[in-house]
């Protein structure tokens, strides 16, 4: 076993965002499904609106959030197996050496599938859990007949054991493109990554060129940065501007899943960043250099970034609210027309601010306490 | 002038404690040429990282002048380091993903030093400026370390096994390279190696060995870079 079980649960970030995708989706396909089954019993047309409405909010949310989701496990996924690679070149150069091939070693990444399945199969319990709650809220002003909670043997297939099964081929297929490097050069420990060359030389300060080169060099996080303030931007004044079209408990699922996928996005991305440029830190730090330098100039490239996934995590959920009241809701009367909701916007944009800053102030913090002996010693 | 005063060091606890440094004291004069000699184990690479205030002893004091090492907050000592003290190590610890050039740049901004290109020529890197740590051979990487150290202008330049991974000649190449430069500049130099030809180098000679000093010796005439043996 050249991969072990506990290095698969090390993967919480896949766990928690296969969780979410899951839990949105049983929570609104199952929903769908019993829907369907009482199609026939709708008679008023304040219903049948209402029913039209509802199976299109389902459709419209589990895909949006099932295919955001699902996109951003394989980004997860992929960034998870390169970063096993890097860190573990020296075990996989033996055993290349050794005379074990690259199939026979990329096939052992299946078990990354597992964190996916630990993450679905939670998901879709929970959500069950929770689904006689989520069925009431959905029908608060009783315009639909009464419904009950049923099992649908497929559904949890397709939402459980099917996406473990992809991602676990998904896992080996790309651990297997990542693989080629001959036994020497993941013995010699060298850098699989490639150097990414500044393009046009500038005659900066040494701070703002490693500023720019941290980025350059790990341009993937930025999509990661970016997803996770438009994450917290979105979901959030999603929240509070959707009282009228949702129930309290949507809205509260809403913030919730908001929050924790930024957190996760954001922590792994920050982490990955710090632990790239270890070395950087400590020669910065031993050459002179303040903790809030290092932070400034390691994390403070994806600044803007962060600010531009706020700006369209803002636009995304009015653009989103928009169709949803104009489009699915446009046969029913007692939806309000909505209008952006600036100031929640300010409101949300506050709360990241002092989040994100709070965050950069954290790493200055941890930056301190490296042991600079340690890591020179790697 | 560099006072050391009975620093002591201890690794590990409870059963597994070790003293690793035993009471040293000894100075270093301005300008000097001190050479640490001792076998791996023997406490030099430690007793440097606590000279240089990287580590800090587990009892007695490092002053440099009248600033007590012993006495700085982490801030402060981070903020000394930059004023004061420069560092090349064996494995040299150049940045990747920055080309010579910013590498230099890393040491020069922290003195405001602006014609730091003249130190990368002074070590005959002024033709590979805009080339990576990557595509240089080890002695090209570890002048670049050399540069990058003199750039930040120290008072004190610290040197941990600096030939340690090149062969003969690129190592004499370097050793005359700093050699020449604190002629010139007349900062302090102070060298940790296990090579006792590189000894004959230096002003001074420490010969350590388990955590203590056990030999000082003073060199009337040093030699050059090219006249030790290797």
């Amino acid at each position: 076993m050249i991969i072990n079980y506990k290095d698969t649960l090390k993967m919480i970030g896949i766990l928690i965002v296969s969780f979410c995708a899951v839990f949105v989706c049983t929570l609104f396909l199952n929903y769908n499904l019993d829907l369907a089954g009482i199609k026939e019993e709708i008679v008023s047309p304040v219903s049948q609106a209402l029913y039209d409405a509802q199976v299109m909010t389902g459709k419209v949310t589990s895909s949006v959030s099932g295919g955001c989701l699902l996109l951003t496990t394989v980004v997860l996924l992929c960034f998870y197996v390169g970063h096993y690679i890097d860190i573990h070149q020296k075990e996989l150069g033996i055993l290349k050496a050794l005379g074990y091939s690259r199939t026979r070693i990329a096939c052992e990444f299946w078990t990354f599938g597992c964190s996916v399945l630990v993450g679905t199969g939670l998901a879709y319990f929970c959500a069950h859990l929770l689904m006689p709650k989520f069925y009431e809220g959905q029908n608060q002003e009783g315009f639909l007949p009464e419904m009950d909670v049923c099992f649908h043997p497929v559904l949890c297939l397709l939402l459980t054991v099917l996406p473990a099964l992809f991602f676990s081929l998904l896992a080996v297929f790309y651990s297997y493109l990542k693989l080629n490097a001959s036994p020497l050069s993941l013995l010699r420990g060298k850098e699989l990554k490639k150097i990414v060359k500044a393009g046009k030389e500038t005659d900066q300060p040494f701070l703002q060129e490693l500023k720019k080169s941290s980025v350059r060099q790990r341009k993937s996080l930025i999509f990661f940065i970016t997803f996770a303030v438009f994450c917290f931007s979105s979901m959030m004044q999603m929240s509070f501007s959707m009282k009228e079209l949702s129930s309290r408990m949507i809205a509260v699922m809403m913030i919730a899943i908001g929050i924790v996928l930024a957190c996760v996005t954001f922590f792994i991305a920050s982490t990955s960043v710090i632990r790239a440029n270890a070395k950087t830190i400590t020669m910065m730090k031993v050459f002179g250099y303040q903790s809030t330098d290092c932070a400034g100039a390691v994390l403070g490239g994806y600044r803007p970034w962060a600010y531009l996934g706020f700006a369209l995590g803002s636009v995304y959920q009015y653009l989103l609210l928009k169709i949803m009241v104009n489009i699915v809701f446009a046969d029913i009367e007692i939806v309000p027309e909505y209008h952006f909701d600036f100031p929640n916007m300010f409101l949300t944009l506050f709360c990241f601010i002092v989040l994100y800053e709070g965050v950069m102030f954290f790493y200055a913090k941890k930056m301190e306490q490296m042991d600079l002996k340690e890591i020179m010693l790697e | 002038m560099i006072q050391v005063k009975n620093i002591h060091k201890f690794y590990g606890k409870g059963e597994s404690r070790s003293e690793i440094l035993k009471g040293l004291s000894f100075q270093v004069e301005d300008g000097d040429f001190l050479v640490i000699l001792g076998a791996s184990g023997s406490g030099k690479s430690t007793l440097l990282n606590i000279m240089s205030g990287l580590e800090r002893p587990d009892e007695g004091e490092i002053n440099y002048g009248r600033t007590e090492l012993a006495h700085l907050t982490d801030k402060e000592l981070t903020e000394f380091r930059k004023k004061n003290i420069g560092f090349i190590f064996q494995q040299y610890y150049l940045l990747p993903n920055l080309n010579v050039d910013k590498n230099v740049k890393m040491g020069a901004d922290l003195a405001g030093n602006k014609d730091y290109r003249e130190t990368i020529a002074a070590v005959g890197l002024d033709k590979k400026l805009q080339k990576y740590p990557h595509e240089l051979s080890g002695g090209e990487q570890q002048r670049v370390s050399v540069a990058r150290a003199l750039a930040k202008k120290p008072s004190v330049l610290y040197l941990d096994e600096p030939t340690g991974a090149l062969d003969e000649e690129t190592g004499r190449l370097v050793l005359d390279y700093i050699s020449k430069l604190r002629e010139e500049s007349g900062f302090t130099v102070i060298m940790v190696t296990h090579n006792q030809n590189i000894a004959e180098m230096a002003n001074t000679v420490i010969r350590m060995n388990s955590g203590r000093i056990v030999e000082t010796l003073h060199n009337v005439k040093p030699k050059t870079a090219y006249e030790i043996a290797y």
